[in-house]
C-alpha cells in the first residue's frame, strides 16, 4: 500500500489563490518562477532565508545601493540584486532581481566537484550541497557560470541555496517563496511554472497600452534550463539584471575535465597499471642484480 | 481606505500618489500587482522619486514635493474639458447642482471670500448652498437641451458662456430625474426627517463625515454670534448651467490649472502630463460608467500645510469619475503603523471623542448645547432625501457617556457631560510641543512614541523636554526621547543642568499583547499573545490601570479641584490593574443597560447583553457603548473579530466572514454610489449591492451602506454622513479651514513664488510658530534644493535599528542625491555630505542615484533630495558609533496643516554641501 510519506499542505488560511507548492510530487522536477516583473524588492525573501536556515548575521557597508551586499555569501543565499537602468527612450527602470541558486540541469558545480557526496542533484532537480562530504576545494565556485557558491573560510566548506530541499521534502514550498508578499514568487513541478512564466511573459508582450516587446522566460538552454526560472522585462538582455549571463557556460576545464581529460587520464593510468601487470607475469618481478665489480683503476 | 486592501485587485486603473505602497505597505500591495495581472490594470505612480512602486508602475511622472494639488486640479480640468465625467453620478450623486450663494467668491488672487489678512482667519458665512430649490430650467415636458435657456437669468445670475460637453447628457439625466421626482410626489414622500428614526441594524456608515458648523478649528473663535447653518432647502439647477451651480465654479476654478500651469508649478513636462491625464481619465471615456479606478496614497499627501486638501482634490476627482463607493474604486488612504485606524477611531486625536463625536468646547454649556452644535440637520433640495445618519449623534454620544461613566451617568445630570474636558484650544503634536518649551507643559508621557524623533524639528522637542519637569517614557528598548540629554553635540555642562525627571516604563511588544489590531481597510483583526512580556516588563492596559487607581486613590484621599470624572469613571473589570482585553472590547461594542426593543421587527436586546449594531444605540441612557462604529464587532454571537472564514461567494474579494469591518461589517463604504440611480450596478460583473423590486430593499455581496427600504424613487443620496446626502465637490461653510474648493498653495518653504497667485503663496490660514526655535529658510538664504522624507521597507521607524537582522539589510543612514547635483557638488556615492538648513545640520553618506531627476520647476532648475527617517543616536549601529547620530527630522520645520495639524515633513528646504 502506497502511503503518503510527506506533508503536503491543502489550504491556507486567509490566503488568496491556490495554495503553492500544491500537487508537489518528489519525483516530480520542481522549479521556483520569479516574476522580475512584479517584484518590489521588499527583501522579504532574503530574511525568510536568513531565518530558516538559521544564518548568523553579516556585518554590511553602505554602497551607494538599496542592494543588502554585493553578492550572496556563505550564510546569505538569497540576494536581490538592483539596478538602476536607463533606458534609450528616456525612461528609467529599477530592476530587482532575486539572486541565488539556479539549480541547473547540467549543474557546472556538481561537474567540477572532485569530491564523492559533496554535491547531489535530486530526481526533482535540486543540486543540493552535503557539507560532510566537501573537501573545501572550491571547484565547484569556478564550475558556476551564475557565482553562487560561497566558501565559509572558518569550516572550510562551501555553502548554497538548497531550494529548501528538507522543507520541499516535507512538501512544504521553499521559505522564499512562502515570504513573498505580492506573489511574484511562486513554486511547483517545473512544467506548471514554465506555463505561467510563458503566460505572464505573453501578457507582457502583448499589453495593448504599454507592450514589452522583449519580454521572455529565463529559462537557460545552454545548461539544459533550469530549476529556478524567471520573467524578465527584456529577455534579450539578462546581463542587465545584476549580471544573469545570456548563455551561461560550465567553464570547458570542467566539462573537457570530466568528460576527455579525466577519462583520457584514467584510460592512461589503467594502461600504465596493465602494462606493469603483464611486465610482471611475462617479465616477472624486478630481480636485485649484483653489485658490479669495482674497477680499481677508478677508485 | 473608502474601499479595502483585497478590493484593489477589482480596479482597472490606479493612481498611486503621495505613498509608496511597495515601500511600506508590500504585503497589502500584492492587491495591485494582483489587479495588474488578473485585470491588465494600469498603474500611474507620481512621486518625488522613482520608487519601489514606480519600478512596477506602467508610467511614472516625477512631481515636485508639494504640488500635488497642481497635478490634481489639472486632472479635474482634463476631465471636465475632455468629457470625461460620469455625469448621472455627478448630478444624482454630488452636489454640483447646488447653487451657492452670490457673495462667494474663488481664490483668483489667492484667497476665497471672507478674508482677514490680519487675523488670517476667514469669516466663512458666504462658502455656502443658497435656499430655494429647482431653480433649473424646465425640461421635463419637452426634454429641451438645457443649456440654451439657463437658469441663470432666472435667478438673476452673471450669464456665462457654459459652452461644453455635458449639455447633451445633461438633458438625459434631468428628464430621468424628474420623472423619479414625480414618482415620489405620486407616492409617499418621506417628511424631511422621519429616516432619522428607527435605523435597521447595520446602517450607516462613516467617512467624510465633516458637519456644517462646529470643526475643531472653529472652536474658541465662535464668538457670540450661532454660526452659520446650511439652508434645509436648497437651491439647485440639474442642468449645471447656472453660473453660480457648484460644478459651474469648480469648472471655472479648475479652468486655472491647465495643463502648462501645471507644468510650471509641479515640474512634469506637459506631454507627460497629458499623457497621464489621458490614461487615468480613460476609464470614462464616451461615457463608459462600467470601468473603475482607484487613488491610493499616505502620508506623502497629508504631511503638507495643505495635505488635507490634496485628498479632498482627490476624493472630488474620484467623485467627478463616479468611482467613490465602487469595487475597484475609492479614496484610499494607507495607514502607516498596523493600528493608526484603531487609535484615530478610538479618538487618539485631541479634537474627536471615539468613532468621531465632537470634543466638546467651552461653548457647550450643557449636553443640549452640544448636542445642538454637533448634529447636523439635513440640507439638500427639498424633493430628494438625505439620511443624515450623524442625526444620530445624541445616541451615540450619550451611550458613549454610559460607558465612560456607567451609574454615574444619569439623565438628571446630563449624563456626566459636564464631566468631559472642553477643549479651549488647539492641543496638537506641534503646539503640545510649542507649548512645552515655552514651559507651559511641565510633563510628558510617551507611550510607545518617540517624540524626540518624530519631530518636526527635534532640537525643539529636545529643548521642551529639558524644560520640562518630568517625563515617562514606555518603551521596548531605551529610545532617543528617553535619552533626549545625551543628544547629539550636548556638553557635559549642559547634561548637568537639565532638571527632567525621566521615567522608563518597560513596555511589551506586539507580539506581546492581544487585542485587535485595524487594519487600513477598516477591519477590525484580533491578534493573539505569542510570548509573554520579559522580565519586568508590562502590557500597556496594565500600566495605564495601575497609573489611573493610583490618580485614583491620590484624587480620594486629596480631593482635588474636580475629582468626579476621575472618582466616577466606570472601570468594573474582572482585573481592575490589568483588565482583559476582551472585556474592553465588549465595553467598546456596548450593551444594553434595560430590555430594547425595535420597534419595527419587534426584536428585543435585553439588558445585559451585547448590542448587535450601533443602531440599537438609545439616547436615554438605556444603553452604553464605547465607541459606536464598533458596535457589531463584540455581540452575542462573540468576537466578530476573531472570526476566520474565508468564503467570498461573490469573489469580489469581500470575505464577510473574515474578521469584521466598520461600520456594520460593510467592506465598501458608500456602496449605494455603486449603482445607476434606478437601483442597478454601473457594472453588472462588479455587483456589491442593489434595489431589489420584489423585497423593497437594497441587497448584495456586501452590507448596503444606505437606508436599506429607501428606494430609488426618493432620491436618497449615497453620501450618508453628509447632511446634503451628496458628496461634495464644494465643501460649505467651516468644512475645511482655507476654502470649499482646493487651491494650490506652496510649501512653507518653497523654491518659487507660486505661480498662481504670487503674492499669496502660502496657504493663507497657516501660521508660522514664533519661538527663537522656529526658523524657516528661504532660497535667498542659499536654501535651495527641496528635502522630503520617508521610511524604507526593511526599516520600521525608530525601533527596528535594534534588530541585527534588519540592520545587516541597511546598515546605515543615507541621503538620496539625484546624479546631475551629485556631478555639480563632485559628491561621489558613499561619502559623507551636510544638509543643512536654520534649523539644523544633518550628515550622513550619499547614495547617488539616477532615481531622481534634476527638474524645471516654474523655469527654474531645482533639484530634490530625500532623507530616510530611520536612525538617530540610539541603536546597534549607532551605539556602536558606526553611524552618524543626527535624526532626519531635526530639518522639518515646525508648521502644520490648519486642518489636521500634520507637520510639513515633506517638501522643505536645504543647503547640500560635501561635508
Amino acid at each position: 500500500m502506497d502511503v503518503q510519506r510527506t506533508l503536503e499542505i491543502r489550504s491556507i488560511s486567509g490566503h488568496p489563490g491556490t495554495v503553492p507548492g500544491r500537487g508537489v510530487k518528489r519525483e516530480l522536477e520542481v522549479a521556483k518562477y520569479i516574476d522580475v516583473t512584479t517584484c518590489i524588492g521588499c527583501k522579504a525573501c532574503e530574511v525568510a532565508c536568513v531565518e530558516w536556515n538559521d544564518h548568523p548575521f553579516r556585518e554590511t557597508t553602505f554602497d551607494n545601493t538599496y542592494q543588502t551586499m554585493p553578492t550572496t555569501e556563505w550564510n546569505y543565499y538569497n540576494l536581490i540584486k538592483f539596478v538602476e537602468h536607463q533606458r534609450d527612450d528616456g525612461n528609467l527602470m529599477w530592476l530587482m532581481r532575486k539572486d541565488q541558486c539556479m539549480h541547473c540541469e547540467e549543474p557546472g558545480c556538481l561537474y567540477a566537484c572532485p569530491a564523492d557526496g559533496a554535491i547531489v542533484q535530486y530526481t526533482n532537480g535540486i543540486v543540493d550541497f552535503q557539507q560532510e562530504n566537501c573537501i573545501g576545494c572550491q571547484y565547484c565556485v569556478s564550475g558556476c557560470p551564475f557565482d553562487i557558491p560561497k566558501f565559509n573560510p572558518a569550516t572550510k566548506k562551501v555553502y548554497k541555496c538548497t531550494l529548501c530541499s528538507d522543507r520541499v521534502g516535507a512538501g512544504l514550498e521553499p521559505a522564499c517563496i512562502k515570504s513573498c508578499p505580492t506573489g511574484c514568487l511562486h513554486f511547483g513541478t517545473k512544467d506548471e511554472m514554465k506555463a505561467l512564466a510563458e503566460a505572464r511573459a505573453e501578457q507582457l508582450r502583448n499589453d495593448p497600452l504599454f507592450p514589452m516587446p522583449n519580454a521572455g522566460v529565463y529559462d537557460p538552454q545552454s545548461i539544459g534550463g533550469t530549476h529556478v526560472i524567471y520573467v524578465l522585462h527584456d529577455a534579450t538582455k539578462p546581463e542587465l539584471y545584476g549580471g544573469l549571463p545570456a548563455n551561461p557556460q560550465i567553464p570547458p576545464s570542467y566539462t573537457f575535465w570530466k568528460y576527455i581529460l579525466k577519462p583520457i587520464g584514467l584510460f592512461i593510468a589503467m594502461m600504465g597499471l596493465l602494462a606493469m601487470f603483464f611486465h610482471y607475469i611475462f617479465i616477472g618481478p624486478k630481480v636485485p642484480q649484483p653489485e658490479p665489480p669495482a674497477r680499481e683503476e677508478e677508485l | 481606505m473608502t474601499n479595502g486592501w483585497i478590493d484593489i485587485k477589482n480596479t482597472d486603473m490606479m493612481l498611486i500618489m503621495g505613498g509608496n505602497p511597495a515601500e511600506n505597505h508590500p504585503c497589502g500591495f500584492k492587491w495591485p500587482v494582483e489587479a495588474k495581472k488578473t485585470r491588465n490594470a494600469k498603474m500611474i505612480v507620481v512621486d518625488p522619486r522613482f520608487t519601489r512602486t514606480a519600478s512596477v508602475a506602467d508610467m511614472f511622472l516625477q512631481i515636485r514635493a508639494g504640488s500635488d494639488i497642481a497635478f490634481l486640479g489639472g486632472l479635474i480640468n482634463y476631465a471636465i474639458q475632455n468629457n470625461r465625467i460620469a455625469w448621472d453620478y455627478v448630478k444624482n450623486y454630488t452636489n454640483a447642482p447646488f447653487i451657492v450663494r452670490q457673495d462667494f467668491k474663488l481664490p483668483d488672487d489667492g484667497v476665497f471670500s471672507g478674508f482677514d489678512a490680519t487675523t488670517q482667519v476667514y469669516d466663512k458665512a458666504s462658502w455656502n448652498y443658497e435656499a430655494g430649490g429647482n431653480v433649473g430650467p424646465k425640461t421635463e415636458a419637452t426634454g429641451q437641451a438645457p443649456g440654451a435657456s439657463s437658469g441663470a437669468a432666472a435667478t438673476g445670475g452673471k450669464s456665462s458662456a457654459a459652452t461644453t460637453g455635458e449639455q447633451h447628457k445633461a438633458g438625459e439625466s434631468v428628464t430621468q430625474f424628474e420623472q423619479k421626482r414625480g414618482e415620489a410626489k405620486g407616492g409617499q414622500p418621506q417628511p424631511a426627517g422621519a429616516s432619522k428614526e428607527k435605523t435597521q441594524g447595520g446602517q450607516g456608515s462613516l467617512g467624510g463625515g465633516h458637519q456644517a458648523a462646529g470643526g475643531p478649528g472653529a472652536s474658541g473663535q465662535g464668538g457670540p454670534n450661532p454660526p452659520p447653518t446650511l439652508p434645509p432647502n436648497v437651491a439647485y439647477d440639474l442642468s449645471l448651467q447656472h453660473p453660480r451651480c457648484v460644478f459651474q465654479l469648480l469648472k471655472q476654478h479648475y479652468s486655472r490649472y491647465t495643463p502648462e500651469m501645471v507644468e510650471r508649478i509641479t515640474g512634469i513636462p506637459k506631454d507627460q502630463f497629458l499623457k497621464a491625464a489621458d490614461l487615468f481619465t480613460s476609464i470614462r471615456k464616451d461615457g463608459d460608467m462600467k470601468k473603475a479606478g482607484t487613488i491610493i496614497y499616505a502620508v506623502g499627501w497629508t504631511q503638507h500645510t495643505f495635505g488635507t486638501q490634496i485628498i479632498r482634490t482627490a476624493a472630488m476627482l474620484q467623485l467627478l469619475l463616479g468611482n467613490v463607493g465602487r469595487a475597484g474604486g475609492g479614496v484610499n488612504a494607507l495607514r502607516g503603523h498596523s493600528n493608526i485606524q484603531g487609535a484615530t477611531d478610538m479618538g487618539g486625536v485631541f479634537d474627536i471623542l471615539p468613532g468621531y463625536l465632537k470634543m466638546p468646547n467651552p461653548t457647550d454649556t450643557d449636553l443640549a448645547t452640544f448636542l445642538k452644535r454637533t448634529t447636523p440637520t439635513a440640507s439638500k433640495p427639498s424633493e430628494w432625501d438625505s439620511y443624515n445618519y450623524w442625526s444620530n449623534t445624541p445616541k451615540f454620544m450619550v451611550s458613549f457617556l454610559k460607558a465612560m461613566f456607567g451609574d454615574a451617568a444619569k439623565k438628571e445630570n446630563d449624563f456626566a457631560f459636564h464631566y468631559l474636558p472642553k477643549i479651549d484650544r488647539r492641543y496638537s503634536w506641534v503646539e503640545m510641543w510649542d507649548r512645552m518649551y515655552k514651559g507651559e507643559v511641565k510633563g510628558h508621557i510617551a507611550f510607545g512614541m518617540n517624540g524626540v524623533m518624530i519631530g518636526p524639528n527635534s532640537q525643539k522637542n529636545i529643548e521642551a523636554l529639558k524644560k520640562a519637569e518630568w517625563l515617562v517614557v514606555c518603551e521596548v528598548f531605551p529610545d532617543e526621547t528617553s535619552e533626549f540629554w545625551r543628544s547629539p553635540g550636548i556638553t557635559k555642562d549642559e547634561m548637568a543642568n537639565i532638571k527632567t525627571v525621566v521615567y522608563r516604563l518597560p513596555g511589551a511588544g506586539f507580539a506581546e499583547k492581544d487585542g485587535t489590531f485595524v487594519n487600513s481597510a477598516r477591519w477590525l483583526q484580533w491578534k493573539y499573545v505569542a510570548l509573554p512580556p520579559p522580565g519586568q516588563a508590562k502590557v500597556d492596559q496594565e500600566i495605564l490601570a495601575r497609573i489611573f487607581l493610583k490618580v485614583r486613590e491620590l484624587y480620594k484621599a486629596e480631593g482635588g479641584k474636580f475629582p468626579d470624572p476621575i472618582l466616577n469613571a466606570s472601570w468594573s473589570y474582572s482585573n481592575p490593574l490589568n483588565p482583559p482585553l476582551a472585556e474592553v472590547a465588549k465595553e467598546i461594542n456596548g450593551r444594553a443597560l434595560a430590555d430594547i426593543t425595535d420597534e419595527k421587527t419587534g426584536q428585543v436586546v435585553k439588558a445585559g447583553q451585547q448590542l448587535p449594531g450601533f443602531a440599537w444605540c438609545r439616547d436615554d441612557g438605556t444603553t452604553m457603548c464605547g465607541n459606536w462604529l464598533y458596535s457589531g464587532s463584540w455581540t452575542e454571537a462573540g468576537a466578530q473579530s476573531q472570526r476566520r472564514g474565508t468564503e467570498d461567494p461573490s469573489g469580489l474579494g469581500i470575505y464577510p466572514n473574515w474578521g469584521w469591518s466598520w461600520p456594520a461589517n460593510r467592506r465598501v463604504m458608500y456602496n449605494r454610489a455603486s449603482c445607476d440611480p434606478s437601483g442597478k450596478p454601473w457594472d453588472a460583473s462588479r455587483a456589491q449591492v442593489w434595489w431589489n423590486e420584489t423585497q423593497q430593499k437594497w441587497v448584495g455581496n456586501d452590507v448596503p451602506d444606505f437606508k436599506v427600504d429607501s428606494p430609488p424613487r426618493d432620491h436618497m443620496g449615497p453620501f450618508i454622513m453628509n447632511p446634503e446626502g451628496v458628496g461634495r465637490l464644494f465643501a460649505p461653510l467651516a468644512a475645511f479651514a482655507e476654502g470649499p474648493f482646493p487651491e494650490h498653495y506652496e510649501p512653507i518653504e518653497s523654491p518659487i513664488a507660486n505661480p498662481l497667485h504670487p503674492q499669496q503663496s502660502n496657504n493663507p490660514v497657516v501660521k508660522k510658530f514664533t519661538t527663537d526655535m522656529d526658523k524657516y529658510g528661504t532660497p535667498d538664504q542659499g536654501f535651495n534644493v527641496i528635502c522630503t522624507t520617508y521610511r524604507l521597507t526593511e526599516h520600521y521607524h525608530y525601533w527596528t535599528k535594534n534588530n541585527p537582522m534588519i540592520v545587516q539589510l541597511v546598515p546605515e543612514p543615507f541621503v538620496e542625491i539625484p546624479e546631475e547635483l551629485a556631478k555639480e557638488l563632485g559628491i561621489a556615492g558613499g561619502e559623507k555630505v551636510r544638509v543643512s538648513n536654520p534649523r539644523a545640520q544633518y550628515v550622513a553618506k550619499a547614495m547617488v542615484t539616477k532615481r531622481i531627476k534634476p527638474m524645471t520647476i516654474d523655469g527654474k532648475k531645482t533639484y530634490q533630495i530625500g532623507i530616510p527617517i530611520h536612525w538617530g543616536y540610539r541603536g546597534i549601529a549607532e551605539d556602536e558609533g558606526k553611524t552618524a547620530l543626527d535624526p532626519t527630522n531635526l530639518l522639518s520645520p515646525t508648521v502644520m496643516d490648519p486642518n489636521a495639524y500634520t507637520p510639513e515633513y515633506k517638501g522643505f528646504l536645504v543647503k547640500l554641501e560635501k561635508a
